[in-house]
């Protein structure tokens, strides 16, 4: 499973989808939204996505996982539209027969889809916003 | 050429739609297409990077591009 969704996470049910009989472990992920950034106090998130390719890409990162992993079964939720602090923007589950290719498979999964899946956020502030790694100023400072 | 080219977080805002035309010769790349893209919206050459997306994938510079492609800007990504 593979979802994009503007409605809250049902964590459960990405555990449920993910499980499978011959697993030892199941491995969950689930990213949140912080309050603070930059030492500035975060009101809210907007997130939003290229839908069909980030869909796409997900489904590259998860064959490669795949590839290289023993996995039984994965799933992944993927939250878009407005995420106040303390709400979950991701999560991801991987089953596996042993707990290492879980964790590894689960950490190759989220760092991958941070790097290549098309989704964007604004960090929304008291006194502006911003958008996360994209704020041409911003990548001034941190270059 | 006509593209419609979708646009994707800080670039929709730099270009102030979901959606803008960019007109290209036929048999243009996708490196040609950023050079008019960026003359056409100067401020996204200050983006720290710019893919183009065709087809729903991560397109390469030297790749031709087709009348029906879907084209997308796709700037510095932050999902998770």
């Amino acid at each position: 499973m593979i979802k994009i969704t503007a409605k809250p996470i049902d964590i459960q049910k990405v555990i449920d989808t993910a499980s499978s009989l011959g697993a030892g472990a199941v491995n969950v992920f689930i990213g949140t939204v912080r309050n603070t950034a930059h030492g500035k106090k975060v009101l809210w998130l907007e997130y939003e996505a290229y839908e069909a390719m980030a869909v796409a890409e997900i489904r590259k990162i998860i064959d490669q996982a795949s590839n290289r992993w023993p996995l039984l079964g994965w799933a992944i939720s993927h939250r878009i539209g407005t995420l106040k602090p303390g709400e979950v923007s991701v999560a991801i589950a991987v089953s596996a027969p042993h707990r290492r290719d879980s964790f590894e498979a689960c950490q190759f999964i989220i760092d991958t889809l941070k790097e290549k899946a098309p989704i964007w956020k604004k960090e929304i502030f008291e006194d502006g916003e911003e958008w996360v790694s994209a704020q041409p100023n911003m990548a001034k400072v941190y270059n | 050429m006509k593209c419609m080219v979708k646009a994707f977080g800080i670039t929709r805002e730099i270009a102030g739609a979901k959606e803008v035309v960019v007109e290209l010769p036929e048999g243009s790349t996708v490196s040609d297409f950023k050079t008019e893209l960026f003359s056409q919206f100067p401020r996204l050459s200050a983006l720290t990077s710019l893919f183009i997306a065709v087809n729903q994938a991560y397109a390469e510079d030297h790749q031709v591009l087709k009348p029906e492609d879907e084209i997308a800007l796709i700037p510095p990504v932050a999902g998770g």
